[in-house]
């Protein structure tokens, strides 16, 4: 970069002031798109104009409207809201992380949050059918997505504690810590999946395996808190995460309470990825490469990058649940696969003119 | 030239004579027996006095067999009859066996349902001197006779397994004349895990879909093998009549979860909030008690049967001991 020739600089600034301007409408039509079009295809194949019937934009069948109408709202529309927010949430999240940790392969997942879902969702699967059983004790459905966010939440408070010392959180320590516990929870996992028959084996699979499948509104209510939580603070971190960029002491010298970030950085990041990975399973990819495919097209700067990373992350995820729920129907496929798909060539294509425009 | 020949060949034959002899003269003693197992080997077994027993279908049939006393090893699927893990030391689960733990017992043979894992443990029971003997697993009545048929036959009791499949037989009849009866096939949905509100549904290939099908009903996914994630969608255009599933200690599912679930709330089952749980390894174990199994399962999808078979029990239930002597 520090190659390049003295008039590439400007070429870039501009090209990036446009994409500022740009990109957020952009997305922001992208995604509404995005959302039309998921709303119009599915399994149950309704016509376009029974869907404008069944809107009650349009007369119809009434017998046939009331059934469209009930596969729309009480399942594709929870599904498509469940995507926008998971989206949003796995990539502001990653932003974060990005930003706080300084790291570009930081993801939500580095808190742990991953590996302490899905230890606790398993454990509560295999002993709650092994061991409480024989006890009379039944355990409700619901009880698994609750576990598996505290579980998420324990594993971050456990590792922020090895990270600070003497009020100061070490970064590095974070992220050694991190693969540390993540190393031992999936130790975990794996004797649990050692002591877990067929069904229960079954069951640990399919609760990790991301996807928005199961989507109601109670789930949706559930989770849209955590994203008006993260776009209520994030105004706040984004100037101290631009400045941590510096450098712990320069951003200090600079006046960001920098213990205070990273402590509402990091609780912020644990129930918001808590709260995604609980409903909706481990979904990779949209954490780690959306940040930086808008870092390529926008640059640093938080304040802007946070809301745009939620608008892209969304659309990504509403286009690729799309995918994930029609490519097999009437079987689905996992959308961790679909995310990567679309979304790695794109950062990669990126990459590659990013390149061109700096030079070698 | 031609009397070397000549004398060659009366060598030749006298030789073939006396193999088939002494072939005809082993195989008359129990002690020597060749199968043909699931993989698709032959196998000769000259002592099934020491088993290891592996898959429920394959414990229930030995017990049925009354060749408890044979069996020094089970695996944990192995939960009928009850008292078959309580009386013998398990080898652990079905796919995760270990070959020496297997081995380790001094077994003179093995029978294990198809199936069982994993790969490389297989590879190692295939290659020990201890005969391996792989059970085939097919969701059908014939697939039942033929399980019972190699397990007689690899035990050196023929003759039992012959009564023990004459039962089943006589059940499958029974189990038919009842079918015949079915005016309209219902259609059936079976759910193998509900976690998280996902339902993993059973297709084509599965002992859910022939069990289904062995009660007279239709499975109502088609369009894939095994079990899946099925889209929410995908379970309202299959339009099931009734939804199946295994019963458990925890996690339990109830009509209520089940029809409180957007998708399958719209389902034709949820007028009558249709859900039939039944015990795991009776509804899809495809032993001898299968045919009663898939009675009761056509008795709970179609009620009306009941005064049909009113106070009638199947063949089986009749006799359940005969069979073991």
């Amino acid at each position: 970069m520090t190659q390049a020739s003295a008039s590439d600089a400007p070429r870039r600034s501009a090209w990036r002031k446009s994409m500022r301007v740009l990109v957020p409408p952009v997305l922001l039509v992208v995604l509404l798109l995005a959302a039309a079009v998921a709303a119009a295809i599915g399994a149950a194949g309704i016509p376009i104009g029974r869907i404008v019937a069944a809107f009650g934009l349009a007369p119809g069948n009434s017998a046939l409207v009331d059934r469209d109408w009930l596969v729309l709202w009480s399942i594709r529309l929870p599904r498509i809201a469940l995507a926008i927010i998971i989206g949003g949430l796995l990539a502001a999240c990653g932003a974060v992380m990005q930003g706080l940790f300084r790291n570009p392969l930081a993801d939500p997942a580095l808190v742990g949050v991953s590996s302490g879902a899905g230890l606790a969702a398993a454990s509560m699967i295999v002993v709650g059918d092994r061991y409480l059983a024989s006890t009379g004790v039944t355990l409700p459905i619901e009880t698994l997505p609750l576990a598996a966010f505290v579980g998420a939440l324990l594993s971050t408070i456990i590792l922020y504690r090895i990270a600070t010392r003497e009020g100061r959180t070490s970064v590095a320590m974070f992220l050694l810590g991190g693969l540390a516990i993540a190393a031992l929870a999936n130790a975990g996992l794996g004797l649990l999946v050692f002591l877990a028959d067929d069904r229960q084996l079954r069951d640990i699979n399919f609760w990790m395996l991301g996807s928005l499948s199961g989507a109601t509104w109670a789930k949706v209510g559930a989770i849209a808190p955590f994203l008006v939580a993260l776009a209520c603070v994030q105004p706040f971190i984004a100037r101290g995460l631009d400045l941590l960029v510096l450098g712990e002491m320069e951003a200090f010298h600079a006046g960001v309470s920098v213990e205070r970030l990273k402590r509402t950085c990091v609780v912020l990041v644990a129930a918001a990825a808590g709260a995604a990975v609980s409903v909706s399973g481990v979904i990779g990819f949209v954490g780690l490469v959306v940040p930086h495919l808008l870092r390529l097209l926008i640059g640093p700067g938080h304040r802007l990058l946070l809301p745009t990373a939620a608008l892209l992350g969304a659309a990504l995820l509403v286009i690729a649940d799309t995918f994930a729920r029609t490519l097999a129907a009437p079987a689905e496929l996992p959308i961790g696969i679909v995310t990567a798909v679309i979304g790695a060539p794109f950062f990669l294509y990126l990459l590659l003119r990013q390149r061109a425009l700096l030079g070698p | 030239m031609s009397h070397t020949t000549m004398k060659n060949k009366l060598l030749t034959l006298s030789l073939v004579v006396a193999v088939a002899w002494l072939g005809a003269l082993g195989s008359s003693g129990a002690d020597n027996i060749t199968v043909k197992d699931a993989a698709g080997r032959s196998i000769a077994i000259t002592d099934p006095s020491r088993i290891v027993s592996v898959g429920g279908a394959v414990t229930e049939i030995l017990y049925a067999l009354g060749l408890e006393s044979r069996i020094i090893a089970v695996d944990s699927t192995s939960l009928y009859p009850p008292r078959a893990l309580a009386e013998k030391p398990s080898v652990g689960y079905m796919r995760q066996l270990s070959p020496e733990g297997v081995l380790g017992l001094g077994p003179s043979l093995v029978l294990a349902a198809e199936g069982s894992g994993p790969k490389d443990t297989i590879a190692v029971l295939e290659a020990a001197s201890v005969p391996f003997v792989q059970i085939p697993d097919r969701f059908t009545g014939d697939g039942i006779v033929e399980k019972i048929r190699l397990i007689a036959q690899a035990t050196g009791s023929a003759q039992r397994g012959e009564c023990l499949i004459k039962l089943v037989e006589a059940d499958l009849r029974a189990l038919a004349a009842l079918r015949a009866r079915i005016e309209r096939p219902r259609r059936a949905l079976f759910i193998l895990s509900f976690m998280n509100g996902r339902p993993m549904v059973a297709g084509r290939a599965t002992a859910a879909d022939g069990i289904i099908t062995l009660a007279g009903a239709a499975n109502a996914i088609t369009a894939y093998d095994g079990y899946k994630l099925i889209n929410d969608e995908a379970v309202i255009a299959a339009r099931p009549d009734a939804i199946l599933a295994m019963e458990r200690a925890s996690f339990r599912l109830d009509a209520k979860t089940v029809f409180d679930h957007p998708a399958f709330a719209t389902t034709p089952a949820a007028a009558q909030k249709e859900l039939i749980s039944m015990e795991g390894l009776y509804l899809l174990g495809f032993g001898p008690r299968a045919a009663r199994a898939a009675r009761d399962l056509a008795l709970a999808l179609y009620p009306s049967l009941e005064p049909a078979v009113h106070g009638e029990i199947m063949p089986s239930e009749r006799s359940p001991q005969d069979c073991r002597r």
